[in-house]
């Protein structure tokens, strides 16, 4: 069981809280007693499971990744597969649990933000599927290297609107929705797609995304012999996907927990989204957590190849499990990511998102030095189709050219040397 | 009312007071400070108080600003990109002061106070004559452990919210926890002005007088000197932002802007003087 956090004025700790503007702190409150409500009741349950299992197609494979753990000769790879759900990402666990709580509460319009777009195209799935109106906020800069879900999320009904503002990805998008739900907090509800923001966000999309951390264990025990892994791995933008998986391991010391980071293509402020060694103490969309910030607490732009990472705030539970050493933050750069990419396309004819790609990153460093009993459990949280244009520019410019032809990276042979530009 | 409260009246206390004498709302204009840049800035505050502000309500600006709209966005863009920070801000009220006795109050968002410590920050905010502050995103709920204690014991007033969606029990506690006075959002939603006024602003305003036991300043959305004599005639205070905003957007490079604010705060301001 997880520790019965945060708190009843939503803390972890010293992080978390409710730092929104008055207007939303009485439809805060009352989203906090309606989850509380719903998240009990049998009938709310019995929907969310029968659609989970019938509609988005749980459980998913828990998957031993033979040649990758051979290529690596170390520890064995176990992924779990979440890019297989409907939308082909983990997001849609909590899109549908939070849109199901929507109509409970007799809402009629919901609001999403988006970075990658999965969480966008999960929602607009959901509210489509419930027959609920579905507005869309994502950056310009979003748009452009996700275009293809932005019309996947047009196709379902949503109205997408652009976000021109500040770095145009997913912090504006995250304001912008705000600013959307404070002028019409009456009749929307707010589907924050991280486990970030204000209570009760955080341990609400936790809650959602805890059934794949006990579909792993349990089907790890079945596969493997032991539920729990020596390692378990994900990538943390605001720390979803990474939440559903640790918090069935969190009172389990003997499971290594490790949330990999966007180190984009260097070190200095502005270049990556590596909050856990870059960041500060602040307060931003509602929770007190770790910022990446300047010296007078402007928030910083983040960057990263992968959008759904690229975000300079982090769930506030993330912080408190790692001030206690029970969560190790590291970071993969863009190329590492890109990398992986390639490398799990290769052996296993897998094409991760690029999100869950730094997570493969992370096993590509670290399974070698593990023996070969050991086991890693890794959260492939999303799939890439979304990335392969993105890809395909990458691999043009590594190469100094342009995406004329559509040529393998050099890593995809994985005895060939890397020739990325500027990774860190 | 809270043990907590000071009992020697402070200049916004004073400023209520007076205006209650003369049976008027107080004229409370906002600006972004820094926008264009601290230099016009300064002047543009000035000419605030000339025009015939009340009180004045610096805004600091955010990288991110939820419960902002498109003008004042942009007006925290321009103050930021020409290097506004929270320092540069005290440091400009302390010019201020020495030139004008119209108390201001930082308009601003938790972050910039977080990063500079709630402590060190009330102590500077003291020292440079800061009268109140108002933070957006810091509910009492959360300031109470955070901001509040500091300013207390350094005098500085502390302003909260109030807004349509404000439950029973919240107006109680935002009441007592306010000092100075409460500011009510009128309508939910983001600053910036609208085609109007909501219909049962006046009434909502009237009824919420009652309870709330200090001046209650309406703002969001007041934008014409029309307005500010209706929501004037039942609020102790009316905040105009964006409007003020606007004419720096629209005349930020002429050298008579500084003129031109003064002019349309003492236009706004009128009726409340009639």
């Amino acid at each position: 069981m997880a520790k019965p956090l945060p708190d009843t004025k939503g803390r972890f700790g010293r992080y978390g809280g409710r730092y929104v503007p008055e207007t939303l702190m009485a439809p805060v409150q009352e989203l906090a007693r309606s989850y509380d409500h719903f998240r009990k009741q049998r009938g709310f349950k019995a929907e969310l499971s029968r659609l989970l299992a019938e509609y988005v197609g749980r459980p998913t494979p828990l998957y031993l990744a033979e040649r990758l753990t051979k290529e690596l000769g170390g520890a064995q790879i176990y992924l779990k597969r979440e890019d297989l759900l409907h939308t082909g990402a983990h997001k849609i666990n909590n899109a549908l649990g939070q849109c199901l709580l929507a109509r409970e509460m007799g809402k009629t319009r919901i609001i999403a933000e988006t970075g990658a777009g999965q969480h966008g195209v999960a929602t607009a799935t959901a509210a489509a599927l419930l027959g609920i109106d579905c507005v869309v906020y994502m950056g310009t800069e979003d748009m452009r290297r996700q275009r293809l879900n932005v019309y996947r999320m047009e196709l379902l009904g949503a109205e997408v609107c652009g976000v021109d503002s500040g770095s145009q990805t997913l912090k504006d998008a995250i304001n912008e929705a705000m600013r959307d739900w404070v002028t019409n907090v009456e009749n929307t509800h707010y589907v924050l797609g991280s486990v970030l923001g204000p209570d009760p966000y955080p341990r609400m999309v936790r809650d959602f995304h805890r059934v794949i951390g006990t579909e792993a264990r349990r089907q790890l025990r079945k596969m493997a012999g032991r539920g729990e892994p020596d390692v378990a791995v994900a990538c943390v933008g605001g720390g979803s996907n990474a939440m559903g998986l640790f918090q069935v391991y969190l009172d389990s010391k003997k499971v290594d927990l490790v949330g990999v980071e966007a180190g984009g293509r260097g070190g200095d402020l502005g270049d990556h989204a590596a909050r856990f060694s870059g960041g500060e103490l602040g307060v931003l969309h509602g929770a007190r957590t770790i910022v990446l910030q300047d010296d007078h607490g402007q928030v910083s732009t983040t960057h990263s190849v992968s959008a759904g990472l690229d975000y300079p705030a982090v769930g506030p539970e993330h912080v408190y499990y790692a001030d206690k050493g029970r969560i190790e933050f590291v970071r993969a750069s863009d190329e590492e990511a890109v990398d992986a990419f390639h490398r799990l396309a290769a052996t296993e004819g897998i094409l991760p998102a690029l999100e869950s790609a730094h997570a493969i990153a992370e096993v590509i460093k670290r399974a070698p030095t593990m023996d070969e009993k050991s086991i890693m459990l890794v959260n492939l949280s999303g799939r890439g189709d979304k990335d392969v244009e993105s890809v395909l520019e990458w691999d043009a410019a590594a190469r100094g050219g342009v995406a004329a032809e559509v040529t393998p990276h050099p890593s995809a042979n994985p005895s060939a040397t890397t020739d990325g530009e500027d990774g860190a | 009312m809270s043990l907590l409260r000071r009992k020697k009246k402070s200049p916004i206390d004073q400023v209520f007071a007076a205006c209650r004498k003369e049976k008027r709302s107080a004229f409370i204009p906002f600006l972004v400070g820094g926008d264009p840049d601290i230099e016009r800035s300064r002047a543009l505050i000035l000419a605030l108080a000339e025009g015939g502000a009340d009180i004045i309500e610096l805004g600091v600006p955010f990288s991110d600003p939820i419960a902002d709209g498109p003008t004042n966005q942009r007006a925290a863009f321009r103050a930021l990109e020409a290097g506004t920070t929270l320092d540069a801000l005290l440091q400009m009220t302390k010019g201020l002061k020495t030139e004008i006795a119209t108390p201001i109050v930082l308009f601003t968002y938790y972050n910039p106070i977080h990063a500079m410590g709630p402590e060190t920050f009330s102590e500077r905010a003291a020292e440079c004559g800061v009268d109140g502050v108002l933070c957006v995103d810091l509910p009492p709920d959360e300031a109470a452990d955070e901001l509040l204690p500091a300013l207390r014991d350094k005098g500085i007033d502390s302003v909260f919210l109030l807004a349509p969606t404000s439950t029973r029990d919240r107006i109680k506690s935002v009441s007592q926890q306010s000092t100075g006075f409460v500011y009510y959002v009128s309508r939910s939603g983001v600053t910036g002005s609208q085609d109007g006024l909501r219909e049962a602003l006046v009434r909502d305003v009237r009824k919420l007088r009652k309870r709330v036991g200090l001046p209650l300043a309406v703002g969001f959305g007041i934008a014409t000197p029309e307005q500010v004599a209706e929501v004037g005639a039942e609020a102790d205070g009316v905040v105009v932002g964006s409007e003020l905003v606007r004419l720096i957007e629209r005349h930020g490079d002429d050298s008579d802007l500084a003129v031109r604010m003064r002019d349309r705060v003492a236009e706004l301001s009128a009726p409340l003087r009639a």
